[in-house]
């Protein structure tokens, strides 16, 4: 049964969207600010060239490979008789838990000459696909294995079912994949500082270090969310109609393994390489500084600790916080209204987190100076840059949580509003801890918000990594990495046992 | 369980609102007194002032770290409404900003007298408080000393492609191009940075050049002197295998840039601002730069600079008056050039 929702969630959830649409106003603003003249000769300059194809070929060249590498781990693991199956499940994911900024900064101290595209694919897809992996290897566990068994009957090879049967079931989960993926290659800039690869996000950055909020970091902002939305849109296109092909939902089934016979030599020494690439080689030496570290940093380190899980768990409350009311509405009366506002809460979260910044330092400078370089502002920032992170998790958990319980204690006469909640926030529990894991998990690791909006004094792991990593401080940046990777693995550890829970 | 969601939403709003209660919302962990430092100095070298300086007057200091060119967009930016008290940078072009924004209050004069005229713009709006000098670092094994350029202005000469680098976005190396704005005029400069955009590898700031020199990627590169000294006193891991060439000979390349401290106009701690000025341009602050870690070269109260360096009064730098340095026009050109 479907009702319409009350006026007071509705009101709530415009609210909430106007709030998270703030950086998108900013960057329409700040165009129309610039001026057609200013911003045709801030746009139209080699060096933007030169930006828009390492942008452009970072992601046709990255998205691809992390899908491959992400996929072809996760049915290595999943559908075949590959020894050490487990281990190599576990070791897939673990890249998950090195910032791709630490990553990065562990490769170019192994090989300072790494640099350029080539260097930023290494680390980056090396970094990412765990970010497809997960999902993939989410949806061939609940795959039902009757389409691959009546391929095999019909006389097809294991290559064939895999390319023609297996992978275009695996769409949604390539798509969700592929689509953060390509949000982060867009977004990231601590990975691609270290070795000299220059994006728009990057050039953003450097704009900002020698013009703070000026036109030049506005004009190059307005590409960057212009390509975001490019990348929206192919994802949305894309999964429209694979919605259709989708086929089946979790079977109680196992599959039956695929054998690699004289390949699984090669699989083992494939995917061993692929993690000794995405942690080991990094990790190395960040942990082989650490004990050359000066004792007297651990009393800051402590303070950044102090500071790091205070932010994140302000950050995680208030997405937490921001997203239940959409998440309700998405779940509870889905309409056409409701999809049109979960997309306004979407936006502003597919840009890269330095714009966010640089439109909460405008807004708070000339709206509310109160709360300029507070730890609202930062907390702000959080929310909508990790929104759909609890977003998503909340709606997967809210339907399942079946809406009868709630009629009953509607009937029962409680208030509509108040019923809903003493009953359904219990039995949402795990899924609100999850939310908050995830958000958690990104603050944390967040570098360029933090540094432009924090309250003044505010030290987190992450920037105390930069700040140390920039001066090429090794002993005194790796404490402030391992800290963040330490911090990191719950949180993954609990995203890796959902892929299990979910279909076992 | 509407008791959970009110709990969550309180420990929310008393995570935000701990810095809001009191009247300065913008400081962590210090009260509504503590003087607020943006500070474009090496944040060990301004840690090491604060220290001292908290130690003798028990006045509170928080710093806000960030870049010179950064930060005095953002003072310009926040105008008024500014949390800060006290301005602190590495170059001249930055507090210019600032001072043309009239945010700055004069400088104390009994301040100013610390400091000797050639090292404090004519105004007396800010005053120096440290200096650098821009060198050409070098890999003995890729450059021979006969190949060394006399002048910065040689580097743009296609005979030096794939031969040098620098760091233009950062201030540092912006200040060593407003000198040669200042002395050689628009057009020369804007050939020169395409010189240097066809013949120079960018790197990210002075450190990671120096190391790419040390590591034998590039020949030469363009830093100031102390990176060096600094990193040659901790046993050279970075510098080892470099030397120094100064252009000297009055070269833009031999610029000597002075690192300015500026009281601003909104402060509401004037009084203890102004006390923070006196003691950095002091004996006290002077002494921590020449003797500490920094190896900058001190410019107030007499303080000679530390060992080994060259005085610098040897160095035979350009004479520019410091207030004279444009760091806007530099960045567009920089940006015309495509280094941006």
């Amino acid at each position: 049964m479907t009702t319409s929702p009350s006026r007071a969630l509705l009101i709530i959830v415009v609210v909430l969207v106007v709030g998270m649409l703030v950086p998108v106003g900013y960057v329409i603003e700040a165009t129309a600010r610039i001026g057609v003249s200013e911003l045709a000769a801030l746009l139209l300059r080699d060096r933007v060239g030169e930006l828009l194809s390492n942008t452009v070929l970072i992601l046709l060249l990255g998205v691809p490979i992390t899908i491959v590498l992400g996929v072809g781990s996760a049915w290595l693991v999943e559908r075949t008789d590959l020894p050490g199956r487990r281990f190599f499940s576990i070791v897939s994911v673990a890249p998950l838990a090195i910032p791709a900024f630490v990553s990065s900064y562990g490769w170019a101290s192994v090989f300072p000459s790494i640099q350029g595209l080539g260097g930023g694919l290494l680390v980056a897809t090396l970094a990412y696909y765990p970010l497809v992996y997960l999902p993939a290897l989410a949806t061939l566990r609940g795959l039902n294995p009757s389409l691959e068994e009546s391929a095999r009957s019909l006389g097809l090879r294991e290559g064939a079912i895999l390319l023609r049967v297996v992978i275009p079931q695996l769409r949604l989960a390539i798509l969700g994949g592929g689509l953060i993926v390509a949000l982060h290659l867009l977004a990231e800039y601590g990975a691609f500082a270290f070795i000299r690869f220059d994006t728009f996000t990057t050039a953003i950055v450097v704009a900002y270090q020698t013009t703070f909020a000026g036109p030049s970091a506005a004009s190059l902002g307005i590409v960057l969310a212009l390509l975001s939305v490019i990348v929206l849109g192919i994802e949305a296109t894309a999964r429209g109609r694979a919605r259709y092909a989708y086929v089946g939902s979790a079977s109680p089934r196992p599959a039956e393994l695929v054998k690699l016979g004289k390949l699984a030599p090669l699989a083992i020494f494939a995917l061993a390489v692929i993690g000794t690439l995405a942690t080991v080689v990094p990790m190395t030496n960040v942990i082989r500084w650490s004990f050359a570290t000066n004792p007297e940093l651990l009393n800051d380190l402590w303070r950044a600790l102090v500071d790091t899980s205070l932010l994140s768990l302000s950050g995680a409350l208030g997405a937490i916080v921001v997203a239940l009311p959409v998440a309700w509405l998405a779940t509870r009366h889905p309409s056409r209204l409701s999809r049109v506002l979960e997309g306004g809460y979407s936006i502003a979260s597919s840009l890269p987190a330095i714009i966010v910044a640089l439109a909460l330092v405008t807004v708070t400078l000339n709206v509310a100076p109160g709360l300029y370089q507070t730890t609202a502002t930062v907390t702000a920032a959080y929310i909508i840059i990790f929104l759909p992170r609890a977003l998503v998790t909340l709606r997967a958990g809210l339907a399942q949580v079946p809406e009868s319980l709630e009629e009953a204690a509607q009937a029962l006469g409680k208030p509509p509003l108040l019923a809903r909640m003493r009953v359904t926030i219990p039995l949402l529990f795990p899924a609100i801890a999850a939310a908050g894991a995830l958000v958690a998990l990104g603050a944390a690791n967040e570098l360029t918000a933090t540094l432009l909006l924090a309250p003044t004094g505010t030290r987190t792991l992450a920037t105390q990594f930069w700040s140390a990593a920039s001066s090429v401080d090794y002993p005194g940046a790796a404490p402030y990495a391992i800290s963040l990777v330490l911090l990191s693995i719950p949180a993954v550890a609990l995203l890796f046992a959902q892929t299990r829970g979910k279909t076992r | 369980m509407t008791a959970t969601l009110a709990a969550a939403l309180l420990l929310l709003s008393s995570c935000t609102g701990v810095t809001n209660s009191d009247d300065d919302g913008a400081v962590e962990g210090a009260s509504a007194e503590a003087l607020v430092v943006y500070n474009a100095q090496h944040e060990k070298l301004a840690e090491e002032w604060v220290e001292e300086f908290t130690a003798q007057t028990g006045i509170e200091v928080v710093l806000r770290n960030g870049g010179d060119s950064e930060l005095s967009n953002q003072l310009v930016a926040e105008g008024d409404a500014s949390r800060a008290d006290v301005f602190l940078t590495e170059n001249s072009p930055a507090m210019s900003l600032v001072e043309n924004a009239g945010l700055f209050a004069p400088v104390d004069p009994a301040t100013l007298d610390l400091v000797p005229e050639k090292y404090r713009p004519a105004s007396g709006m800010w005053t120096g408080i440290a200096a650098r000098s821009a060198v050409f670092v070098y890999n003995p094994e890729l450059l021979d000393e006969s190949e060394l350029p006399s002048s910065i202005l040689d580097l743009q000469s296609p005979s030096w492609k794939g031969k040098w680098g620098g760091a233009p976005s950062g201030a540092d190396f912006q200040a060593i191009i407003s000198a040669i704005l200042e002395t050689q005029g628009p057009e020369a400069t804007a050939e020169w940075l395409t010189g240097m955009k066809d013949n120079a590898t960018v790197y990210r700031n002075n450190i990671v050049t120096m190391k790419a020199v040390n590591a034998g990627e590039v020949a030469g590169g363009i830093i100031y002197h102390y990176y060096w000294f600094r990193d040659s006193d901790s046993g050279g891991e970075n510098s080892g295998n470099t030397k120094l060439h100064y252009f000297g000979d009055q070269d833009p390349g031999a610029f000597v840039s002075i690192s300015g401290g500026g009281v601003l106009k909104s402060s509401k701690n004037s009084v203890k601002a102004q006390q923070f000025l006196a003691f950095l341009a002091g004996v006290s602050g002077q002494t921590i730069l020449g003797e500490g870690y920094s190896f900058e070269y001190p410019v107030g109260g007499d303080v000679p600079a530390k060992d080994p360096l060259p005085t610098l009064d040897s160095l035979n730098a350009p004479v520019i008056d410091p207030s004279k340095l444009n760091g806007p026009e530099v960045i567009d050109l920089i940006m015309q050039v495509g280094l941006l």
